[in-house]
């Protein structure tokens, strides 16, 4: 059982940086422009 | 100036020579529709000099542009539409203050939802057995997980719950606020004192299914109101005032003086009252009084905010601004107005009004009962609070949103945007209609008689000149041309003769599209009224009359209102004459030349005796009612301050919207209606349950995302309820 002392405090650290995350996601804007997000990789880039 | 000043952006281009202070503007591009545009728009505005970036955002349909200050917005508008794109100047969005709400409850999801899965990992196990010493572990940890996680996302519900009991009512919020508290309180002293059942993960995944229909119906407010606020400011927000020596520059409407001269464009607003002063024009004043034909104006002439200049530049000195102006009395009713519809009571808040009261007996009665049955403090309170639980209105709380999020977004793809869920509530109990005319049933715009005199040839030249101008008449031309499906002609050499019309070269010959007083080099010598414009092609001239043609539509809508049980009447505040001639077509009933407060008071007649009236209105003399309504809509093409006051908004040429969404709005309540049944047939097995002390947190927890899951899957199926007709709109 040992074990548990190890892979809770894991397993929460894991949940804990994906909300961190999506905290960070979001206050940098990243869901402002969906649609536009989707659209640029459609942009051909200028030819070099 | 309307742009936006922010923090100084580091340019992405270094400007030449110096670095200047760059400071950031924002435009609406209704235009923008693919990755094609994104492309062309940021590319070719980086070219122009003194712009450091420009960004499209197009959800929003939107351009930020950051650009050194010497250059004006103007100047940014004219290089958009060398690049084919209308824009205009985007004002702080009126509707955008609830964006961080949406924000806030965002969060609190995200955090409920990390909660409740760590936390049923614990729970599962303990389900599945656990000796005691580990229980109490599992429930240790589960504590300190949903304890800091009910407070952070409770509070949205705690929050309101309060107002409405400090103002001694009860909403939805009550019976959840205190179902949360109360077995969050008994699972930490189940854990303090080593108990079996934690309802920790009951508490957090009530709170998580709860926010996440708030958090729906919070999206899609946020979704039609930015879509909403895209359509907003063509009416005049500003002009361009004369200064001394002739130069001219931006002022807000706000801040015009009078005494200020504007110099007003074909086809733009007017943003105060003022007197002509220079130039003879035709004024279209159907957005502040109703009347469709416009009227001439000439130096001396007073005329109006909000009314549209068709015809020349002219130079306007400004009489009145911002507070004083005729619309300023409209504002003032509107603002009674509006004050009936607050009054309403949603769905959900006479749900709980039952609810609430009913639930909180049970429990109590509960934990008497097992209290007499000699059961202790303990285990009474322990049922007590398993049928709070159970009770909680998960299912309820989510009945309601749900339908209404998937209904508002069907809505939204046949182009109808719905201001919040209360708007469908009120649109479901409508059963009479007032229409207002002009811009309504019409375009509201001018549009060409007939083209049936034009060939191929001419049709598409027509087009090749239309398109290169922004007079009102050019547009209403392009826009029929374009509906025929012509293709434009290779117009050569094109220019705009303010005051006489468009000429170009087009195969060797000079071709025009003039002002039918106007001939061809020659200057104007009478003022025309008459909308008409007329085509020179090979030294032939063909006139093309215009009037504000009916929504192509009108008749069928008006049957499918019928079928639904939905009188029509028309309440305009146009000439009789005028009316009479639509109101004949169409077979309505029809009051004419009706006052903003005239129409009013109509709406209130019709709601003393008991009519829920849904009033469809565009202009500025509709606002009043619009906001005293039972509920409003109005076409995207309406006033900023109609926009704003209706609970919808439509966009497009069609008015089958409006039955469409009369049709939607009935279907979204026979829904809402199922969803609480079901609910109630849970409660109805499940309550028993609860009292008779088999509940544990396992059968709560199944019971909680059972009952959520049928719901949301019922509400699912509104989404094909909007496109049942056929979609035959073409979209």
């Amino acid at each position: 059982m040992t074990i548990l002392g190890f892979m809770i405090p894991l397993s929460l650290a894991m949940g804990l940086f994906g909300l961190g995350t999506f905290f960070w996601t979001m206050r940098s804007g990243q869901y402002e422009d969906m649609d536009g997000a989707a659209n640029r990789i459609l942009i051909d880039e200028d030819p070099l | 100036m309307n742009a936006i000043t922010l923090p100084p952006v580091v340019p992405a281009k270094a400007s030449p020579a110096e670095t200047v202070p760059t400071i950031d503007s924002r435009f609406t591009v209704p235009g923008i529709r693919c990755a094609g545009c994104i492309g062309k728009i940021e590319r070719g505005l980086a070219l122009v000099p003194g712009v450091a970036a420009a960004r499209v955002n197009l959800s929003a349909k939107r351009v930020a542009v950051s650009h050194a200050d010497t250059l004006d917005a103007d100047t940014l508008i004219d290089e958009l539409r060398k690049l084919g794109f209308e824009a205009e100047r985007a004002a702080d969005n009126p509707l955008a203050r609830d964006d961080a709400e949406t924000k806030r409850l965002i969060r609190a999801l995200a955090v409920a939802g990390f909660g409740m899965m760590n936390i049923m990992l614990f729970s599962v196990s303990v389900w599945s057995g656990t000796d005691a010493v580990t229980r109490g572990m599992f429930h240790w940890i589960s504590a300190l997980i949903g304890i800091p996680v009910v407070l952070y996302s409770g509070r949205p519900f705690f929050a309101s719950a309060w107002m409405a009991l400090k103002y001694r009512r009860t909403n939805m919020d009550v019976p959840i606020s205190i179902g949360v508290i109360l077995a969050t309180g008994m699972s930490l002293y189940e854990t303090l004192t080593g108990g079996e059942h934690a309802y920790f993960d009951g508490a957090v995944m009530l709170l998580f299914f709860l926010l996440a229909g708030r958090t729906l119906d919070a999206m899609m407010r946020g979704r039609a109101r930015s879509g909403i606020a895209a359509l907003l400011g063509r009416m005049g927000r500003g002009a361009q005032v004369v200064g001394e020596g002739g130069a001219t520059r931006y002022v807000e409407a706000d801040k015009l003086r009078p005494g200020m001269t504007m110099l007003v464009a074909a086809g733009e607003s007017l943003a105060a009252d003022g007197e002509v002063v220079d130039g003879r024009t035709t004024i279209d004043t159907s957005m502040l009084t109703g009347e469709s034909d416009p009227r001439p104006a000439a130096a001396g002439d007073l005329v109006h905010a909000g009314t549209i200049n068709l015809g020349n530049p002219v130079r306007v000195r400004v009489t009145a601004a911002a507070q004083d102006t005729a619309i300023a009395d409209i504002a003032r009713l509107m603002d009674e107005a509006g004050q009936s519809r607050s009054r309403y009571v949603r769905v959900a808040d006479r749900a709980a009004r039952l609810y609430a009261p009913a639930v909180h007996t049970l429990a109590f009665l509960s934990f008497c009962g097992w209290m007499l049955a000699g059961a202790g403090v303990y285990k009474a309170l322990t049922i007590a609070t398993a049928v709070l639980i159970i009770t909680c209105p998960c299912a309820l709380g989510l009945a309601v949103p749900a339908a209404q999020v998937v209904a508002a977004g069907a809505l939204m793809r046949r182009g109808l945007l719905i201001k919040d869920g209360s708007a469908l509530e009120r649109l479901a109990e409508a059963d009479e209609v007032l229409l207002d005319k002009t811009g309504t049933l019409t375009v509201g715009e001018p549009r060409p008689i007939t083209l049936a005199m034009l060939g191929p040839r001419s049709r598409a030249i027509a087009l090749g000149l239309a398109q290169a101008s922004r007079h009102p008449l050019s547009r209403g031309l392009a826009h029929a041309l374009r509906a025929e499906g012509v293709e434009p002609a290779t117009v050569e050499l094109v220019r705009e003769a303010a005051g006489s019309g468009m000429v170009g070269r087009c195969d060797g010959a000079e071709v025009a599209l003039l002002r039918p007083d106007v001939h061809a080099g020659g200057r104007a010598d009478t003022l025309a009224v008459d909308l008409a414009v007329d085509l020179l092609v090979d030294g032939t001239r063909t006139r093309i009359a215009f009037a504000d043609s009916l929504r192509p539509d009108v008749a069928e809508t008006l049957a499918a209102l019928k079928g639904q049980g939905l009188p029509a009447a028309i309440a305009s505040g146009d000439r009789a004459e005028a009316v009479a001639g639509v109101a004949r077509q169409l077979g309505l009933f029809a009051t004419a030349a009706m006052r903003p407060g005239d129409k009013l008071a109509l709406l209130e007649r019709r709601a003393a005796i008991g009519h829920k009236v849904l009033m469809v209105g565009d202009g500025l003399n509709d606002g009043p009612a619009l906001a005293g309504a039972h509920v409003s809509l109005a076409p995207g093409g309406a006033s900023d301050v109609s926009q704003q006051a209706a609970d919808a908004v439509f966009v497009g040429e069609r008015l089958m919207p409006v039955a469409i969404a009369v049709k939607v709005a009935r279907a979204t309540m026979r829904v809402v209606r199922q969803n609480f049944t079901m609910a109630v047939l849970y409660n109805v097995l499940a309550v028993p349950l609860a009292i008779m002390g088999h509940v544990t947190p396992l059968v709560a927890a199944l019971a909680m995302s059972g009952s959520s899951l049928l719901v949301v899957g019922n509400s699912l199926r509104l989404a094909r309820a909007a496109g049942a007709d056929g979609g035959k709109d073409g979209k």
